[in-house]
Order: C-alpha cells, then sequence, then structure tokens
C-alpha cells in the first residue's frame, strides 16, 4: 500500500513537473538546438568540419514576441516551413510588411504584403529560405532566438543586424 | 515568548500563501495545456460560413490534436491563423490539401473560373458562402502550420448543439 502511494506521488509531481515546463517552453522561453550551416557564422560557425555536429550551438528563444506579432529587421526567428510543418527552420528577418525588398541575384525588388515576412540565412550559399518558397506569414513564427546558451565557450547574444549591413561588413 | 509566537504565525501564513500560489500555478498551467494540445472553446461571427455557422456568432469546440498528428482532410472545419494579419483567427473550411488542383470561383472579382494547384505543404481554405469571403481565392493556399485546431463541436446555439457534421 505504502509503495504503491509512492509511486502515486511520484507520479504525479513528474506530470505536473512536465506541464508547467510544457507551458512556460511554449509562453516564455525555450531552448532549442540549432542544426546545419544556414547561419554560419551567427550560429553554428564551424559546421562541415569533422566535430561540426557535437558542437551544435543551442539557442535561447523568447516567445514575448508573439504576444503582439511585433519583430524589427535584422531579427532571428524560429518559424515552422511552409513546405512541411512537421520541420522548424531559423533564419534572420530580411524584410517586414509594407517594406520592399531588393532580392541579391534577381536585381528585382519585391513588395511583402502585410502579415508577411522575408526570412533569409546569414550564409545564403547554403540555405533554404525566402529566396525559395518566397515570404512567409507572421503566424508561422514561434519565437526570437536572444542568446547563445551552449557550447559555453559560444554563449553571448545573437546580434540583431539586419542582413545589408551584415553583408557590407563582410566586403 | 510572545515574539516566537509571532514567528510561528506569521510561517504558517507564507505556507499557505505558497501552497495557494502553487495550486493557482498548477491549475493555469494546465489551462494552457490543455487549450493548446486538447481542446478550447472558440468563437466564430461573420457571413464567411453560412449557412453553418450563424452570422451572430456561434460558440464551437475546436480539437488541437488532430494539425498536430496531420489528420487535417478535405471537408474539415478549420481555425487558421490569418495570413495577412497574425493576430487574428479564421473559421473556415479546407477544400484541398497539398497536390490537389482546385478550380475556384470569384464572383467579387471575375465572372469566370479558374485553376490553382496546392504546393507541397498547403491547404485551399474557402469560406461557406463564397459570396461574402476573404479565404484562399484571396491570399492564396495557406501553409499547414498555420492550421490550430479541427473545429468538431457546436455548443452554442443551444438548438444546434452537437457535433459538427464534416
Amino acid at each position: 500500500m505504502g509503495s504503491s502511494s509512492f509511486l502515486w506521488n511520484c507520479t504525479k509531481k513528474f506530470v505536473t513537473a512536465a506541464v508547467i515546463t510544457v507551458t512556460v517552453s511554449d509562453r516564455y522561453v525555450t531552448v532549442v538546438p540549432v542544426r546545419g550551416g544556414s547561419m554560419s557564422p551567427t550560429l553554428n560557425p564551424k559546421t562541415g568540419s569533422l566535430m561540426g555536429d557535437v558542437f551544435d550551438d543551442y539557442v535561447l528563444v523568447e516567445k514575448f514576441c508573439l504576444w503582439k506579432y511585433k519583430f524589427s529587421n535584422g531579427d532571428v526567428v524560429v518559424f515552422r516551413s511552409p513546405t512541411n510543418h512537421k520541420e522548424t527552420h531559423i533564419k534572420r528577418i530580411a524584410a517586414l510588411p509594407g517594406e520592399w525588398y531588393h532580392t541579391h541575384d534577381k536585381s528585382d525588388v519585391i513588395p511583402i504584403q502585410s502579415g508577411h515576412c522575408w526570412v533569409e540565412g546569414d550564409n545564403s550559399a547554403s540555405s533554404i529560405d525566402s529566396k525559395s518558397f518566397g515570404p512567409i506569414p507572421l503566424g508561422l513564427i514561434r519565437g526570437r532566438a536572444t542568446h547563445v546558451v551552449w557550447p559555453p565557450q559560444r554563449i553571448g547574444a545573437v546580434k540583431s543586424t539586419p542582413p545589408q549591413r551584415l553583408c557590407s561588413a563582410l566586403e | 515568548m510572545r515574539f516566537m509566537g509571532y514567528i510561528a504565525q506569521w510561517r504558517s501564513a507564507a505556507k499557505e500563501a505558497l501552497d495557494r500560489t502553487a495550486i493557482t500555478v498548477n491549475f493555469l498551467c494546465w489551462l494552457h495545456f490543455t487549450s493548446n494540445y486538447v481542446c478550447s472553446p472558440c468563437h466564430a461571427y461573420g457571413v464567411s460560413m453560412l449557412p453553418t455557422l450563424n452570422v451572430t456568432g456561434d460558440i464551437l469546440l475546436a480539437d488541437h490534436l488532430s494539425p498536430l498528428l496531420g489528420n487535417v482532410g478535405h471537408g474539415d472545419l478549420v481555425l487558421v491563423r490569418s495570413p495577412l494579419n497574425p493576430k487574428i483567427r479564421l473559421t473556415k473550411r479546407v477544400v484541398a490539401v497539398e497536390g490537389d488542383t482546385v478550380t475556384y470561383f470569384d464572383p467579387m472579382h471575375s465572372e469566370a473560373s479558374q485553376v490553382a494547384v496546392v504546393p507541397k505543404g498547403h491547404v485551399w481554405i474557402q469560406g461557406d458562402n463564397i459570396y461574402a469571403s476573404r479565404d484562399s481565392r484571396h491570399f492564396g493556399p495557406v501553409p499547414y502550420g498555420l492550421i490550430e485546431g479541427k473545429v468538431f463541436f457546436r455548443v452554442w446555439p443551444p438548438g444546434s448543439f452537437g457535433l459538427l457534421d464534416q
């Protein structure tokens, strides 16, 4: 009798902790791993090397921006892929609703319609982003990456730089 | 002696406050969990879903598990975050899923019917009242990730309480 009540108590505590974790990670903050080198050099700068996968960056994602869907140009955001809802991508916002976006390769100017944004990876050579699937609805965004929390030598804030400025800084 | 009495009193009060807070937090977390992963009430109003839903506003129950499991198909009423304004949610019917060819007719813009192919990972949503509905005919196919729930039950008005036939 004693052991069954102990088990019951443990289950209850475990379930409560799980529900609280889910709530906090849905509404406030969560930590997600970054896979692949599409955001290099901001995130995962060493992808492609032998130990690349072991040292994947983990980023802190805040969800407060989802209350009003207010974003600014250059924010690094986590969003559901528009072509496959089970995948989550991390990219940088390049243009917001009402702005005109100037594509690099086609020298074309595209208007961003309301409720959409243009996302691009920092490593434009190996990044599947708005260049292939067009502007994405803001409703797909799941949070904004603010800090790198792991590995220890890479802890620090994720800078919110508009991509144009980043390009000019690299050149 | 009196001082010790105060401390004991204060401690019991603090313990009670802590217990109450824990209960409230626990309750709110459960509320979040059920309304985001199980089912939640939602309010649909407007003319776009006539004759299925009333103009005055129906209270519906949406199940949030089906979209996560990929269990949303033709003819389902869904709750979708609007692609044009992420702060509002629309209630529409899924007309076509990825890979389908849709032939649609938009009385507000042209007389002729048009044809569109739904791309991968998208769905085509339309209101039941095609004369007064802003839907995929206006903003194109929407990504599956914007679907928040599948509407399956009507709570209000009491006359039509019950499962919605798909």
